[in-house]
């Protein structure tokens, strides 16, 4: 076989910039089978293969690359869904630039090979053209409950299911996927790839209940003592939003990025005919510089918005976005005020968003971060003409199941407290993982959590069956 | 999916509907609320839970028709399901250690003010029910607050039915006559909780109120319900929905729950041409 050589990745198809930001059809179309096998091509099947210690999930990837490069896609999909549940989701929406791409060797010179995109391409050929159907493992007889079914919680319910775990999903929301369906937006990542992957746990036994606030209509204690539930994984996320605590916060047009998108995602209200209302901005700022700030942008911009800019207190250099986010948000026009603060939102007449004053800040010293700390430069406050302002500076762990649970140790900032590896809390029988555990971070890094809880629960209930015994 | 097992109409713009939902009802509290969704690509709304049956397994809501999702909702009947039925949530109301208490209900307001009143009833404590409504036809629970109340004075504005004129003119007398409570517990709309919050204040007593407002998840995660109480940013969701009257800022979420006001007239327009067209 011939290596393909280029320094450059295969192009990743995708809506031009122009038509794209009117519509909310998905923006990378996906690579074709040939631009997939020739991506395939590019890698070189190194001894020590750094990449898959690139990956949260540890996916065996020059093992699925090879596959592709076979044109066997199928099996190369197979191998895939051994480390991980949600290859469809990961391929789109992980940072494989400082994972498993990262670590590529193709990387120290030229471009690493895109795995991403490959492993997009490989779950994407699987649904689209596979009917194996998934088998149900057979029972062991074992409940375990799941709290949010979110990337921790699908997670560690897909693996505990794969054992013959008799799995339920409790779900606070009326759908399951958590921040894959009220957070990340159409455009990223598409609601029915999200539930093609829902759809085969559910082949596998995976029970979901929707509607199901835990710590209210059901507590843990309730959950292990009354339900009959062995083992309880917590998946329930970072939900809770920032604000900055500055004046006008509270003015009409003042959203929190969870929910500006949830209305724009799970609510549906990008439709012209949804029930759910949302303001339709002419010009939007945005605050903050993470992925969920761009998704915030390019969904107002696509609402019909004219002008959105991000507004971000570092530079361009420590934004927290995945890069490819930052690049699709500048081809579509969003405006970056970098090294910007806001200081104040002012009010119209009728108390609806009119402006957000900032003011310019420059770097000093780093922090504790590691990043440089922006400082206020004096006499530097001007204002941007808004009529929203959405906050995307993140969100802290949800406090319901802390306040109800007895015995669960957390964090003076809300994280659940775990022990490394196995995701054990302070509560017997009682594990945690994901963003709840350690505030906001990456789907990848939550999937991470909830296989590596998964293993810890079965090795826990395998070990109480052998002392019974 | 959860069914209506009962439906009643309070009156023109109010209708009562008892639900099939057995885990809720096990677990839900005066004060507390549900979200639905009556059906799919449908708004999301809260609802306080007005009365619940630990035994039959149901639970009580009462609302008005004021939007989209209201009127939708109206349609169903006995025997239809509702297609997403979450709760309890919310912080229940303290009712703990309370000897006399003013309950004071504006309009549909009466439906949530009405089982904390039963539950403080239940408990021993004297109640005394101030019910407020705009004239005799939007009257609603009146027997219910008699059933459960020391007292029970009811307002109308036009003096169609009880006595004329608003709610603190009520409570304004009972205070003056000598009464003296340990708290009064208003819920109606946010411009008579305001009213109600600064009469007590003049008398310094503890005055609860509860905060219906706009709210997507329920469960702390949009900030949608977020207020100002005490000059701390507070969500209704969590946090609430009751709060310390003398402590909320009444005029910021008043000019909160306006929010989607065009979008709300807009729909109930809507609507009410389908419906048109329907008779037609």
């Amino acid at each position: 076989m011939r290596r393909n050589m280029s320094l450059e990745k295969n192009k990743m198809p995708s809506q031009e910039p122009e038509v794209r930001k009117k519509n909310f059809l998905e923006v990378a179309t996906g690579y074709t089978e040939e631009q997939a096998v020739d991506e395939a091509k590019r890698c070189l099947d190194c001894k020590h293969k750094p990449c898959i210690a690139g990956c949260p999930v540890r996916i065996e990837i020059p093992e699925f690359i090879q596959k592709v490069i076979d044109r066997d896609f199928e099996e190369a999909y197979q191998i895939i869904t051994r480390s991980s549940s949600l290859p469809a989701v990961c391929g789109r929406v992980c940072p494989q630039e400082t994972q498993c791409e990262e670590k590529c060797v193709r990387g120290i010179k030229g471009e690493p090979v895109g795995i991403g995109r490959l492993e997009r391409f490989v779950a994407d050929w699987h649904f689209k053209h596979s009917d194996t159907k998934v088998e149900k493992p057979k029972s062991n007889g074992h409940k375990v409950a799941v709290i949010g079914a979110g990337p921790a919680g699908l997670t560690c319910a897909g693996d505990l299911a794969k054992k013959g775990y008799d799995v339920t999903v409790f779900e606070a929301l009326h759908e399951a996927g958590g921040v894959l369906v009220y957070g990340i937006p159409e455009f990223r990542l598409p609601i029915s790839v999200v539930q093609k992957e829902i759809d085969t746990l559910k082949a596998l036994g995976v029970k979901i209940e929707t509607n199901m606030v835990i710590g209210r209509v059901l507590s843990i204690d309730e959950l292990l003592e009354e339900r009959g539930f062995e083992a309880v994984f917590i998946g329930t996320g970072a939900g809770l939003p920032r604000f900055m605590n500055i004046p006008g916060e509270n003015l009409k047009g003042v959203y929190s990025a969870n929910e500006f998108l949830t209305r724009v995602n799970l609510m549906k209200a990008y439709k012209k005919d949804a029930s759910t209302p949302i303001q339709r901005a002419k010009k939007v700022a945005v605050v903050g510089g993470g992925n969920v700030a761009m998704d915030a942008a390019r969904s107002a911009l696509r609402l019909g918005a004219e002008k959105v800019y991000i507004v971000y207190r570092r530079s361009e250099a420590e934004l927290p976005a995945r890069l490819e986010e930052v690049e699709h948000a500048k081809e579509e026009g969003i405006i970056f005020k970098l090294l910007t603060n806001p200081v104040e939102i002012l009010p119209d007449e009728n108390k609806f968003v009119k402006g957000i004053k900032c003011v310019e800040m420059e770097l000093g010293e780093p922090d504790s971060s590691g990043r440089r700390r922006p400082i206020e430069k004096e006499n530097s406050e001007f204002v941007i003409d808004v009529d929203s302002v959405i906050m995307a500076i993140g969100t802290s762990p949800n406090p319901l199941i802390k306040a109800t649970t007895k015995g669960l140790e957390t964090e003076n900032w809300g994280g659940i407290i775990v022990e490394e590896k196995t995701g054990k809390t302070s509560k017997d029988s009682v594990y945690a993982g994901g963003d709840a555990v350690t505030g906001a971070a990456t789907v990848i890094l939550a999937m991470g959590a909830g296989k590596e809880a998964a293993a810890a629960i079965d090795e826990e209930i395998q070990k109480r069956v052998k002392s019974k015994e | 999916m959860n069914k209506i097992v009962a439906k009643r109409r309070l009156n023109p713009t109010v209708t009562l509907m008892e639900i099939d939902a057995p885990e809720i009802a096990r677990k839900a509290e005066p004060g507390q609320f549900i979200i639905l969704r009556v059906d799919e690509d449908g708004e999301r709304i809260p609802l306080t839970v007005a009365d619940f049956d630990r035994e039959k397994g149901t639970v009580t809501i009462i609302f008005q028709l004021v939007g989209g999702t209201t009127i939708a909702l109206n349609e169903l009947d006995v025997g239809d399901y509702i297609r997403d039925f979450v709760g309890p949530l919310g912080v229940p109301s303290k009712t703990e250690n309370l000897k006399k208490v003013a309950v004071v209900g504006g309009g549909v307001g009466c439906a949530i003010a009405y089982p904390i009143a039963k539950k403080l009833n239940a408990s021993g404590c004297t109640v005394h029910s101030i019910i407020g409504f705009r004239n005799k036809d939007l009257v609603i629970l009146e027997d219910e607050f008699k059933a459960v109340s020391d007292k029970v004075i009811v307002m109308t504005d036009d003096g169609s039915h009880g006595n004329k004129g608003v709610v603190t003119v009520a409570l304004k007398e009972l205070i003056e006559s000598g009464e003296e409570y340990d708290e009064v517990i208003t819920i109606g709309p946010l411009v008579m909780m305001k009213f109600v919050s600064a009469l007590t204040k003049e008398y310094g007593i503890k005055t609860t109120v509860s905060m219906n407002t706009i709210m997507i998840d329920g469960t702390g995660m949009c900030g949608g319900c977020r207020l100002t109480v005490g000059g701390k940013t507070k969500f209704a969701c969590v946090d609430g929905p009751d709060f310390d009257g003398h402590e909320v800022d009444f005029d910021e979420a008043m000019e909160r729950s306006r929010m989607y006001e065009d979008f709300e007239i807009e729909k109930r327009e809507e609507n009410c041409r389908l419906y048109d067209l329907e008779v037609q």
